[in-house]
């Protein structure tokens, strides 16, 4: 009879996330833009956001540190090799309990394979470079990974998206699971999806990371901003992606 | 330092026919009216105009002001007349440019 308690607590605590508040319809992010904001992320002629994916482009073909290699020399051409490879991240490479994002997978590429320097968080060319990727998987349905690790880190952002905090002590959840359609000032608020991301955002004028996006939540809540590359927002990254798994990928978006 | 462009317009178009030229500009148009966290004002900085020439003759010409956003895009129609280059010219407050060509082929 103890055992079959522990065996039950234990599959409680396993299946954290996916016994609770799992979106039953994941709804994009661009479905809670006006008209317009959705047309302009429609419209590749007119998406800004299309600037860095074309930058990113150049880059892929630009040789870059003491290797002089470029993306292209491993990887060929991004069209055929990066086709849906977005969909695939965050994700958790091998048994540790560490998310890599595009971001991340970008710069070890850099540091590993062509010898040169990392690129910082929301510089230009990592933008570009990720944006780049990302658009090569539009359309594609994200897909994360439910491995044992996986869905521990999931539970961890679970957790984190459940927490109270900052001044206002607000968790993720009660706006974006419970108050999701309603409106928080002029926006509407969203389930927090995150496949249109990295994002052209009109306050800020400029393509942004998610991770960007998630430090604006923390000051919105008057939490503790932390820095880019924090394990709670790669946390929290990889459980919002699961949170929308099967959304067909749509970066660059264009979000208000 | 050019600024990274975008240009959507047909590369052939009969003769007589309408044609819609669509162009983007990375640039963060800032308006001279801001501050930054020191409190110290950032300088006005800004694409002052855009100049469009086809075939040698300007067809369209654009003056940008403070107020407007970052990565302005700016979409006009001309008439295809003769087969020629569309010369995009971009030029900031301190008379930096950049300009990007396209050609035109008119059956």
């Amino acid at each position: 009879m103890r055992h079959t308690l522990a065996a039950v607590a234990l599959v409680a605590t396993a299946s954290l996330a996916q016994a609770q508040d799992r979106v039953t319809v994941p709804r994009s992010g661009k479905e809670f833009q006006s008209a317009e904001t959705r047309a302009l992320q429609d419209d590749e002629t007119r998406n800004p956001g299309m600037l860095w994916v074309e930058q990113g482009a150049k880059l892929w073909d630009e040789p870059a540190g003491a290797s002089q290699k470029s993306c292209a020399s491993c990887h060929g051409t991004a069209t055929a090799s990066m086709t849906g490879v977005a969909a695939r991240y965050p994700r958790v490479e091998g048994t540790r309990p560490e998310i890599v994002t595009l971001e991340t997978r970008i710069n070890t590429c850099r540091t590993r394979h062509q010898a040169s320097q990392a690129l910082a968080f929301e510089s230009n060319p990592l933008l570009s470079l990720t944006a780049f990727v990302a658009y090569q998987s539009r359309g594609f349905p994200r897909r994360v990974a439910t491995d044992p690790m996986s869905a521990k880190m999931r539970d961890v952002g679970y957790t984190l998206f459940q927490t109270r905090l900052g001044q206002l002590n607000l968790s993720c959840a009660q706006c974006h699971d419970d108050l999701v359609g309603k409106k928080l000032r002029g926006d509407t608020i969203s389930q927090a999806q995150t496949h249109g991301w990295p994002a052209y955002r009109l306050e800020w004028q400029t393509m942004g990371s998610l991770q960007r996006r998630l430090r604006a939540c923390s000051l919105g809540v008057r939490a503790e901003v932390l820095d880019y590359g924090h394990p709670d927002y790669l946390a929290l990254e990889f459980y919002l992606a699961w949170r929308g798994d099967g959304l067909p990928m749509e970066s660059p978006g264009v979000r208000r | 330092m050019t600024f990274p462009t975008r240009i959507v317009m047909p590369a052939n178009a009969k003769k007589g026919e309408i044609i819609e030229i669509k162009t983007l500009v990375q640039h963060v148009m800032e308006p001279g009216y801001r501050r930054d966290n020191m409190g110290k004002a950032i300088p006005r900085d800004i694409i002052a105009n855009l100049t469009v020439t086809y075939d040698g003759v300007e067809i369209f010409k654009a003056d940008l002001q403070p107020g407007t956003a970052a990565n302005p895009y700016i979409a006009f129609n001309t008439v295809a007349t003769t087969t020629g280059d569309v010369v995009f010219i971009w030029i900031d407050l301190a008379g930096k440019a950049t300009s990007e060509k396209r050609k035109l082929t008119v059956a």
